[in-house]
């Protein structure tokens, strides 16, 4: 205990210099990489034809399904597309459709989460039993059960992994209301004479989000997941659109003959979630760390 | 027992970090330790006594590195022992007790089980042996109805129990040499007399004692000889009676110097400890009080449904310009009354007025406009800090609405509140975290006063710093008494401190006053049977300095 107050006490003054160092120290090869690869896909995001300078929809039946090749780095599909522009241009969608409906669910949850720690007994005992009953479902089947109401669209895929997601955060949100509610540092500026509603939003609100943003991060690949599952299942995406889980579907029939068609688009969705879920896990790390050196 | 030392130290070394990080936070510590004979450790906090105490059972911690040229269990060389051996010697050659109980206890295993624990990882008997010496070892520590208490669990037991079930783990398998870091520091005066009771026993049946506290007093009565470290380095080292009663070294008088309660009432305790607060008497307390509580009663509902009265009518006045000491063991209702004047919670019954207009009982939109006159101290500052912001937005944000329209009118009273509390514009954009206790408290005492507050309710706002920290805090309150005339409500369990802050003193039991009157007057001729209990348990260092 007296060697850890010394320690820290001594690196808190310590210079930036050090700080950076050190900081430097603690990147791990993992987050590095993940920050890499998630540039690449910003890029293919922003402005795809930098990357590749095929057309993701140009049918070319006279190289259908072409092995990978330094013409076609990824092969080519049944219809002669590029599948490597097709991955490119299919990061927008399958990224936005991953970010998107990670905020929108963590909207949703915020909401629901800060309603049901502030609310009275009846309030909050309400939407912990909504929440309970959704979360007795499979997040995934949740989005199944919304694509089915909303029908199948971008939109709607959105929409749905959004809400299928949200009770989860919900359930995080409420708990982190509930503890910063009772902590001394809110009494403390209750007895100072603030109002709930400055309150809330100066203190409650900005520290019981803290943790959501890591959570958020490990959401976005879990996202993309779901969407890709849910295109792959027919339910998202329209067929010759570039969109992972559609690629994926779309190059199943002929997996034995063309493995690449299946390959590519799957190690993205593989790669994507791997970033991500690092670079969540080393969020979660650094803040942790910050918390327990109190 | 052979006539070896049970423990052995000679220049031992600890340090942690690596290459240009590297820092010995022990450097060159020797002492040994015969059977039956109580050394203890003195010094503040990372002056590396408990770096020095996990050192010595192999619990240094991850990247430390520990040297020394001696380092003897019983005459064993434990300098090359790797973490299997050390897994051998821990609990059946050394115990170790520490601080809280509470966290070092598994808070879902009876204690029962902890101890049959200790016993089943060094092979000890059979299951029915174990238990049979489990209800032994507890009666030993003084444990009542040792059946029963053996099944419940720790959160159950009272910090007394916890602490004593925790010494009985620490000596089931009998071990020679017990290590105990900072074993009554969580307890009530009453029971810490107890535990010290039951640690002299421990000594007087041949074991070898080493305590490690930062409360001489505690170690006047334990101990027979003191080490006082500093930064790392033992400063003094001697028989109990000669390092408290004659100190040689300038650091071993500055922490005797900053105890509390040694002194004559309203002493400085940093510094120059001849140079009183005031220069004349404090202003004497008249006229209207500030606060007046009539009748206060609060009861809480407790896990079992039962509801537990923790306040019964309870009446005082506080003046203006006045120092209330408020006195009591845990759980005697003593936060309770502070949450009543802060009107965190209303009463049950009875009333707080402030300046004579009801405070308890007026709806929260007519009180919070009033809410800057009563402000608040507590006892870990970091807890009440927002962790996301600076000193300077935590200071700035206790300001009056209104009362400073512009960001340099702000400005200009944060940095004044800084130099109020002896703190400086440099520590405006740091986070409370990377500050010290001492440091961070200031930060609390100024948020405390950007109000301009008329009362200051410090709820055991000292106690959880050094003794040297604790007086600069305690100097500092007097001080800005002194200059702007607020008046303290002051809660602590610390009779000393009490002692020492206080004009008028209030001692709690039970959610009861049982006695209130000056300082000095409960001081000298306690008239409650409970209060002449609380002074007499309490250890001083009273001797060394009248």
């Amino acid at each position: 205990m007296t060697a850890i107050d010394s320690h820290t006490s001594l690196s808190g003054v310590s210079s930036r210099a050090a700080s950076t160092t050190r900081l430097l120290g603690r990147l791990r090869i993992g987050p590095i990489l993940s920050v890499v690869f998630l540039l690449f896909l910003v890029v293919a995001v922003v402005d795809p034809s930098i990357l590749t300078h095929y057309q993701p929809l140009a049918v070319d039946p006279a190289h259908s399904l072409e092995a990978p090749s330094v013409a076609h780095w990824f092969g080519t599909d049944q219809s002669g597309r590029d599948i490597f522009a097709r991955v490119v241009y299919g990061a927008s969608a399958s990224l936005s459709i991953g970010v998107i409906a990670t905020a929108l669910g963590m909207a949703v949850a915020v909401i629901l989460g800060v309603i049901g720690g502030l609310g009275g007994r009846f309030v909050d005992g309400v939407i912990s039993r909504v929440l309970e009953i959704l979360f007795a479902f499979p997040a995934l089947l949740l989005a199944l059960l919304f694509v089915t109401i909303f029908g199948a669209s971008v939109t709607s895929l959105i929409i749905s992994v959004g809400l299928g997601s949200a009770p989860g955060y919900a359930r995080m949100v409420r708990g982190q209301v509930i503890a910063v509610k009772n902590a001394p540092y809110v009494e403390a500026s209750y007895v100072l004479g603030h109002s709930r509603a400055r309150i809330l939003r100066q203190t409650i609100l900005p520290n019981a989000m803290r943790p959501l943003l890591v959570l958020g991060t490990l959401g976005i690949g879990q996202s993309i997941v779901w969407a890709s599952s849910l295109s792959f299942l027919g339910l998202g995406a329209a067929p010759p659109a570039p969109e992972w889980g559609a690629m994926l579907a779309a190059g199943r029939d002929f997996i034995s003959s063309a493995w690449w068609g299946e390959f590519f688009p799957g190690a993205m969705i593989v790669l994507v979630t791997l970033a991500t879920t690092s670079l969540g896990r080393y969020l979660a790390r650094r803040l942790e760390g910050r918390g327990s050196e109190a | 027992m052979s006539a070896k030392a049970a423990l052995t130290v000679s220049d031992l070394h600890v340090g942690f970090g690596a290459g240009s990080d590297y820092r010995e936070v022990v450097k060159g510590v020797s002492f040994s330790l015969d059977p039956g004979e109580c050394l203890a450790i003195v010094g503040e906090s990372g002056s590396g006594k408990s770096v020095t105490a996990r050192a010595l059972i192999g619990l240094a911690g991850s990247g430390s590195r520990v040297a020394a040229s001696t380092l003897e269990l019983h005459g064993r060389d434990v300098r090359e022992a790797n973490d299997r051996t050390w897994r051998g010697i821990r609990g059946k050659d050394v115990g170790f007790v520490l601080q809280d109980a509470l966290v070092s206890l598994d808070p879902l295993r009876p204690v029962g089980k902890e101890i049959v624990e200790a016993l089943k990882l060094h092979r000890w008997g059979d299951a029915k042996s174990r238990h049979a010496r489990v209800l032994e070892l507890l009666e030993q520590v003084g444990v009542p109805e040792p059946q029963i208490r053996a099944r419940q669990l720790p959160g159950e037991l009272s910090g007394g129990l916890r602490q004593r079930a925790l010494i009985a783990s620490a000596i089931a398998l009998d071990p020679g040499v017990l290590i105990a870091d900072e074993p009554t520091t969580a307890l009530d005066v009453t029971v810490q007399a107890q535990i010290l009771e039951l640690l002299e026993q421990t000594k007087a049946r041949g074991k070898a004692l080493l305590v490690i506290s930062h409360d001489l007093a505690v170690v006047s009565r334990l101990a027979d000889r003191v080490a006082v470290m500093n930064q790392g380095v033992i400063v003094e080292y001697g028989p109990t009676s000669e390092v408290l009663f004659n100190p040689r070294d300038s650091y071993t008088r500055r922490l005797l110097d900053a105890v509390p309660s040694t002194h004559s009432r309203r002493a400085r305790l940093s510094g120059d400890a001849s140079s009183s607060i005031a220069a004349g008497a404090k202003p004497v307390v008249t006229g209207k009080p500030i606060i007046t509580a009539e009748n206060l009663t609060k009861s809480y509902k407790g896990p079992d449904g039962v509801n537990r009265t923790v306040v019964k009518d309870v009446s005082f006045e506080l003046g203006i310009g006045e120092t209330l000491g408020v006195v009591g063991e845990s759980g005697s209702g003593k936060t309770t009354v502070a949450r009543l004047v802060l009107a965190v919670t209303a009463p049950d019954s009875g009333r707080v007025l402030v300046n004579g207009e009801d405070w308890s009982s007026i709806p929260e939109k007519l009180r919070r406009p009033s809410r800057r006159l009563i402000t608040s101290v507590y006892q870990d500052p970091l807890s009440s800090f927002d962790p996301r912001w600076t000193v300077g937005r935590i200071i700035t944000d206790a300001l009056p609405a209104g009362e400073y329209p512009t960001p340099v009118a702000r400005r200009a009273r944060v940095d004044e509140l800084l130099g109020l509390v002896g703190l400086g514009p440099e520590h405006l954009a740091r986070r409370p975290l990377h500050l010290s206790g001492g440091q961070r408290q200031r930060v609390a005492i100024a948020r405390a006063l950007a109000p301009e507050p008329a009362v200051i309710v410090c709820d055991e706002s000292v106690s959880a710093l050094d003794v040297s920290i604790q007086a600069q805090v305690l100097d500092l309150l007097a001080d800005i008494q002194q200059q702007l005339g607020v008046s303290y409500l002051f809660i602590s369990h610390d009779l000393g401190v009490i002692h020492h802050v206080s004009d008028r003193i209030l001692v709690m039991h039970n959610g009861r006053i049982v006695e209130q009157g000056p300082a000095d007057e409960i001081f000298t001729s306690p008239r409650d049977p409970y209060t002449q209990q609380l002074l007499s348990s309490l250890p001083t260092l009273e001797k060394a300095h009248v």
